[in-house]
């Protein structure tokens, strides 16, 4: 198993209060990650650490590392844009930019001028949404406003506008959270295809997505990360007490 | 009291507590409302009429063309051009919102998108404090600072370097002039427009920066393309505001601009805004022949004049918001 992202004693505090307990933490790649945990336990903040999304929130202090194909992301030397141009993230509920489809799609390409690059803007619009499942339900209306869209038709698009500037590692913040039971489906079916060109860490709060996606698990309690392994195990068989007790509900 | 009379049973109750039933007060209630809400409508209108109908007399004797284009305001010799006055109340106004207007916009961007919230915290409570401050006290500052700083270094300073330009030539001013009432114009609606502008930007969901930000977009980028197109139609509020308060601020202009009443063709050149006219005059010299009528036609003009405004910027409000459809 090959490691993309290798988390090293990381700690993370909002003022006075640690989100974070030395966490230490090898994610496989192109395998989905599912991070699990009761709400508060510090699991989208262990996410949001891996594309620098912390450095929004004022107060925060981290220390530790979190190296990305063996590379420090928290280097000085580091372009933040280049880190979450990497490292692409599906927010909690869809946010369409206030711009039309299209111009959704072509917002990363355009930011990072890559169509200059050879290909032609058209044609990575319309490989992106097929990627993302959305071509068929919006080729006829490409110019229309994305807020038009249904919010399930709406994450599809967040996720072909983070698929546009060819990521490696996909971050979903509990994707699916949002929208209706089947496309929410449609969302996993997605992710699942698209382990195989890409390492992709979830965080959710439905055990039945985690057992459904995860190839790899971690349980989050209280900011320390208590337990973690091939998913089968940690989701089946925990050797922990506390996991096994979240996993049967008890809190 | 009232609660232990509520326990009681209706019937029991002493009769002068007895409550009309629910429904008439919640009826009443709506009708008295939607009166407070119309009350403000309706006097509008009764201005327009009562103005309309002040004006007549001077609408009877000279064609309206003569009144809206005639140059000279010679009461005594029943000569009463308003486009001197027009133009510089259109000059003035223009002048303060260029001046405004781009320094305005920046500091929200800084407030809403860059600075710390506390920064923030601190800043709304002075901006509304500045906003509130009485105009005169503006005036008397534009007296003191602003008008001798025009006669004396910038009135110099553009007659050597920006002769050449066609707004800007300087013939003799005084100081009062277009340029010292648009600075204190653009101080005076600065903070609307700041304020306005800083939380219509604060409003912009905390998710559309960051779906911006995911992909790799920096801070100027994410402002650029996401947050003022996002909260466009509320900039172009806040603009809009903050035109509507420089066409109709009088006190402070009236003290800064000279009142000449001349087609100004130079920002250092003295105006006469339709303000400043009705304040200066209305109450004397009545008894010179349609006096009265004339500035009771400046009112109006000047109603007409932001009327035409507003609609205009609503209709561009409309325009931007059905093209961004969101």
């Amino acid at each position: 198993m090959e490691t993309h992202i290798s988390i090293r004693n990381l700690n993370a505090h909002y003022q006075d209060q640690q989100a974070l307990k030395n966490i230490s933490l090898d994610i496989p790649k192109n395998q989905i990650t599912v991070i699990i945990g009761p709400s508060g336990c510090g699991k989208t903040t262990l996410l949001k650490s891996m594309n620098r999304f912390l450095d929004l929130v004022s107060g925060t202090q981290i220390s530790g590392d979190v190296l990305i194909d063996d590379e420090s992301i928290y280097a000085p030397s580091v372009d933040v844009t280049e880190v979450r141009k990497k490292v692409g993230l599906l927010l909690q509920r869809p946010f369409p930019l206030p711009m039309s489809i299209y111009d959704n799609v072509a917002y990363g390409l355009r930011i990072h001028s890559m169509h200059t690059r050879g290909h032609s803007l058209d044609t990575a619009v319309q490989h992106y949404l097929e990627m993302a499942g959305l071509w068929d339900e919006v080729k006829d209306r490409l110019h229309a406003p994305a807020a038009r869209l249904s919010v399930g038709q709406q994450q599809r698009l967040c996720l072909a506008r983070g698929l546009a500037v060819e990521p490696e590692i996909l971050l979903g913040d509990e994707p699916t959270s949002a929208l209706d039971p089947l496309s929410a489906l449609n969302i996993e079916k997605r992710l699942m295809a698209l382990k195989e060109q890409y390492t992709i860490v979830l965080v959710t709060h439905i055990l039945r997505q985690a057992k459904r996606l995860a190839d790899y698990a971690v349980f989050m309690y209280l900011g320390e990360m208590v337990e973690h392994g091939p998913a089968q195990q940690v989701l089946e068989n925990p050797q922990q007490e506390r996991t096994r007790a979240y996993l049967e509900g008890e809190f | 009291m009232t609660n232990k009379l509520l326990l009681m049973p209706r019937a029991s109750r002493p009769r002068e507590v007895q409550f009309p039933s629910r429904r008439i007060i919640d009826r009443a209630g709506g009708h008295a409302f939607m009166m407070t809400t119309a009350f403000p409508l309706l006097i509008v209108i009764l201005m327009i009429v009562a103005l309309l109908v002040r004006t007549r007399p001077i609408l009877e004797s000279k064609p309206i063309g003569d009144l809206l284009l005639g140059q000279t305001w010679h009461p005594l010799r029943g000569e009463f051009g308003f486009y001197p006055f027009i133009i510089g109340t259109l000059w003035i106004t223009l002048a303060a919102m260029l001046l405004a207007v781009p320094p305005c916009l920046l500091s929200a961007v800084f407030l809403a998108e860059y600075a710390r919230p506390v920064i923030g915290a601190i800043m709304k409570p002075l901006l509304d404090l500045l906003a509130g401050i009485p105009s005169v006290v503006y005036g008397v500052w534009g007296l003191v600072a602003i008008v001798p700083w025009v006669q004396t270094i910038a009135a110099p300073a553009s007659q050597q370097w920006l002769d050449f330009l066609p707004f800007f030539a300087v013939n003799n001013t005084t100081g009062y002039s277009i340029l010292a009432g648009a600075i204190v114009l653009a101080v005076m609606v600065a903070p609307v427009i700041i304020s306005v502008t800083y939380e219509v930007m604060q409003a912009v969901p905390d998710g559309l920066r960051e779906s911006s930000l995911a992909v790799g977009a920096t801070r100027w980028q994410t402002i650029k393309h996401v947050v003022v197109p996002k909260a466009a139609p509320g900039i172009l509020i806040g603009i809009v505001l903050g035109f509507s308060r420089a066409f109709g601020e009088t006190m402070a202009v009236l003290m800064v601009v000279g009142n000449v009443p001349r087609v100004p063709s130079s920002i250092f050149d003295p105006a006469y805004p339709l303000t400043a006219l009705i304040a200066n005059n209305y109450g004397e010299m009545l008894s010179i022949p349609l006096y009265d009528s004339a500035l009771m036609g400046a009112a109006l003009v000047l109603l007409m004049v932001v009327l035409i405004f507003n609609l205009a910027s609503a209709l561009l409000l409309q325009h931007i918001l059905r093209r961004s459809q969101t």
